[in-house]
């Protein structure tokens, strides 16, 4: 389930008294819900599913994960050649 | 995409499959969760990579797939109502009924239309007062926040036309349930991503321990996914049974707050039957009292009297828990195929029957692939 | 009415759900092609329609000097009538002309046959005539003849168009979808997706921004320079409905082939991509209407690839992978992770998912 894409916030408003903006998802700007993630501010990033924001996109850890995944791959480099990779 | 173009990098995931083959010493069996997982390991060619020790078996995480046949079949009958417009995400729409599906009603002349967002249906509802407008509200509880929202603004914004037919499936008690049939082993849990972005993963804890099963809550592209089975099968060689989050950017172990009481407002925990697999006590959400007005299973009373059929040949519970692979059942590839699904697994995008159509026909194909494996 | 083969159908599954048509029988995929191979092939049978081209190959007798006609027919149910980057009446042009092209003939004339729906105000009519006429000019084709037809109010999504083209096969030209041969490279003439995404952005309840449009283009200009540069090209096909993997899977199974090709290898426009990601679809199986697939023997591949870039509609051109004979009539995706995925006709109408 839950086809959840990335985007970036670039206005923000309300509508029928719920929170709404507009998303970039690069290239292509659909309406969201904002409802959700209620202290967002533009230029943030959102995780959107079915027209709404369920979740803002922490972009702190985003880089650390690449950072320490990097990290991994530099010391894969170190080891020796085995069987069972691909 | 940024924050989606880094996860599908293939140099990064080709690291992180030759860490897991370092890493693992003896056969695994793990079980991703969600549907959106297993088309994403299906669709990258992920699973060809894993080691031959490790065993993927794709969990109930299709919604489209274990909406109860009932509750397809009560669909199919307002969708032929000429005073209803019936409004659905794209995934439904051929998803075989006892009867048919949504796709024939709208063939015969029913207003059938596919909407993005519950939000839009509401606009529906609003632009043709003359009208019902009913929405299928299925989903995980990833889905629960929108459709409970499109409920409560219907609510505060006086749209009586609206009805919502609910169909939620909640994911913990189902894994549970899982976790305690004896037919099903399973060694670790890739825990679905969105779903705890919604309701985080507090609630794993107990699971974890009780089943002593490590749990990693698990993104959806091919680095994330394999970062998660790394992670699982480290502890699984390590004999540990934790929860850990292999999935930050998006997931917090509390979730997301707002959403969760948005849902406790308009809905409330109800026995679910799972397609093919029966019902699950406590692992669906019906609308409360306060939303009666709202659902169109009492709106629309005639819902009651559906009586259902499945196809004797469909074994797509199986495939569901785990029990059986697709190609186990005797109606796969011949009766069944994406083009007649039998069941709802082979409709889906998803689905474990529609992925294995085409791994199944490119493994008969490839022979010195799997001798390999 | 009965002699009609339909236990020739793919199964009698209980729940085959289709005794009337849906639109799924429209969309290019797997259904349209077992309509028109169980239902329209079997009344029909002609050596040929057999060959199912996308225009037929006429040898005219030898009184005639032998030419080689093309003839082609097609017609355009589009809604809306306007969209992001053109309208019905440049793609009626449009896509006649390439039908025509893509068996490598030289377009002579077009007709055009409307069906007017009753209501349909008069300046949209004159501003798609504009449109046609317009799109004529600019694919060096002349308007032959046509027909007007009005239905009743409620019949017709305002305007469908049905055309019928006439091209001449130079001598030497010999391009058919069974041609492909193992080694072959497979090329596609630029991005890919981008009249489907363009629909979708103005479609009701599914309408986003974006500065996508549709692709429609006349591609006999494209393939005449192809073929100047490289006159042994194999196949030449047009990604309309049903997109890349369409074609694909419709060139595989009539040489009786295998297709690798690399997703990295195959351009798509960020933004179309985007799209593509938020409704769930797959680039692959989106329609196009100014891009061609062309299989090309493997020594021409720099020669037909250059000729292309030069060109307006071929600037993006790129390899993206090779025949081969293993797995024949299957389509397979070499993935950016190093996995391989079958690439299926797909099976009808694409819907956006949430799941």
């Amino acid at each position: 389930m839950c086809l959840g894409i990335p985007g970036r916030v670039i206005d923000i408003y309300e509508r029928d008294g719920l929170l709404m903006g507009r998303v970039d998802f690069g290239g292509v700007i659909k309406e969201a819900c904002l409802a959700y993630v209620p202290e967002i501010k533009i230029g943030e990033h959102v995780l959107i599913h079915v027209g709404f924001a369920i979740s803002q996109i922490d972009e702190i850890e985003a880089q650390k994960t690449l950072d320490m995944l990097g990290e991994m791959e530099m010391l894969a480099d170190e080891l020796p050649n085995r069987q069972g990779a691909p | 995409m940024k924050f989606l173009d880094e996860r599908r990098d293939g140099a990064l995931a080709r690291r992180l499959l030759d860490a897991i083959a370092r890493t693992v010493t003896r056969r695994w069996r793990l079980m991703e969760i969600c549907g959106g997982q297993t088309h994403s390991i299906l669709k990258s060619g992920l699973d060809q990579l894993l080691p031959a020790q490790i065993e993927l078996i794709h969990g109930p995480g299709c919604p489209v797939c274990v909406t109860a046949l009932e509750l397809v079949d009560k669909a199919v009958g307002l969708a032929a109502r000429p005073d209803v417009i019936f409004t659905s995400y794209g995934d439904m729409l051929r998803v075989p009924g006892s009867r048919g599906d949504l796709f024939s009603v709208k063939a015969s002349g029913g207003d059938v239309r596919i909407v993005y967002s519950p939000l839009d249906a509401l606009k529906i509802a609003r632009a043709n007062p003359d009208k019902s407008v009913v929405f299928f509200g299925i989903g995980f509880e990833t889905t629960a926040p929108a459709n409970a929202m499109a409920v409560l603004q219907a609510k505060d914004q006086g749209v009586a036309n609206f009805a919502m037919l609910v169909s939620h499936v909640t994911v913990p008690p189902a894994i549970a349930a899982l976790l305690g049939a004896p037919e099903v082993r399973v060694d670790g849990l890739l825990a679905a991503g969105h779903v705890c972005a919604v309701m985080g993963y507090w609630e794993y804890a107990l699971l974890a321990e009780n089943y002593h099963i490590p749990v990693v809550v698990t993104g959806f592209e091919p680095v994330d996914i394999a970062r998660g089975v790394l992670m699982c099968v480290r502890q699984l060689e390590e004999g540990r049974a934790e929860v850990e989050n292999a999935y930050e950017q998006v997931v917090t172990r509390a979730g997301n707050r707002p959403a969760q009481a948005v849902i406790n407002r308009v809905f409330e925990p109800c026995d679910r039957a799972w397609r093919g697999i029966g019902v699950i006590p406590h692992s669906g959400y019906r609308l409360r009292e306060a939303f009666a007005a709202w659902d169109a299973e009492r709106r629309f009373p005639e819902t009651q009297a559906v009586t259902t059929q499945e196809s004797g040949l469909c074994m797509s519970g199986l495939v569901l828990q785990g029990v059986k692979k697709p190609m186990e059942c005797p109606a796969f590839g011949k009766e069944c195929s994406p083009q007649s699904p039998l069941g709802a697994t082979m409709v889906s995008s998803e689905g474990a029957c529609a992925a294995y159509w085409h791994y199944g026909r490119q493994a008969a194909s490839a022979p010195e692939r799997e001798a390999t494996r | 009415m009965s002699n009609l083969a339909l236990n020739g159908w793919a199964c009698p599954a209980p729940l085959q759900n289709y005794p009337t048509i849906v639109m799924g029988h429209g969309s290019g995929g797997k259904m349209m092609a077992d309509l028109i191979a169980h239902l329209f092939a079997p009344q029909f049978h002609n050596e040929v329609l057999s060959r199912l081209g996308d225009s037929a190959i006429i040898d005219l007798p030898a009184e005639t000097g032998s030419l080689k006609l093309a003839f082609t027919t097609d017609s355009f149910v589009i809604s809306p009538l306007f969209f992001p980057g053109g309208d019905i009446g440049e793609l009626a042009v449009n896509g006649t002309v390439n039908d025509l092209a893509m068996s490598g003939a030289r377009s002579i004339c077009l007709s055009a046959g409307f069906i007017l729906e009753e209501g349909l105000p008069m300046e949209t009519l004159g501003l798609i005539a504009q449109s046609m006429a317009a799109a004529c000019r600019a694919a060096g084709v002349t308007l032959a003849a046509g027909d007007t037809k009005v239905v009743d109010h409620g019949h017709g999504d305002g305007l469908y168009i049905n055309t019928a083209g006439l091209g001449i096969v130079p001598d030497g030209i010999a391009i058919a979808p069974q041609n492909a041969r193992p080694g072959d490279s497979v090329i596609v003439s630029g991005t890919l997706g981008d009249h489907g995404i363009a629909i979708l952005s103005v479609r009701e309840g599914l309408a986003f921004e974006s500065e996508i449009a549709s692709d429609t283009a006349p591609l006999n200009g494209l393939v005449s320079a192809m073929l100047a540069a490289a006159p042994g090209i194999h196949c030449l096909r047009d990604a309309t409905r049903g997109g890349l993997a369409a074609v694909l899977n419709e060139l595989a199974a009539a040489s009786g082939v295998g297709i690798d090709f690399n997703e990295e290898k195959v351009p798509v426009r960020p933004a179309t991509q985007a799209a593509c990601e938020m409704l769930g679809l797959d680039p692959f199986y989106v329609a196009n209407e100014g891009k061609l697939v062309a299989i090309a023997p493997e020594i021409a591949t720099e020669t037909v690839l250059d000729a292309m870039r030069r060109h307006p509609y071929g600037r993006d051109a790129a390899l993206i992978g090779h025949v081969v004979a293993e797995h024949p009539a299957l389509v397979v995706n070499h993935t950016r992770i190093g996995g391989t995925r079958i690439v299926d006709l797909p099976l009808g109408e694409l819907l956006p998912r949430i799941c």
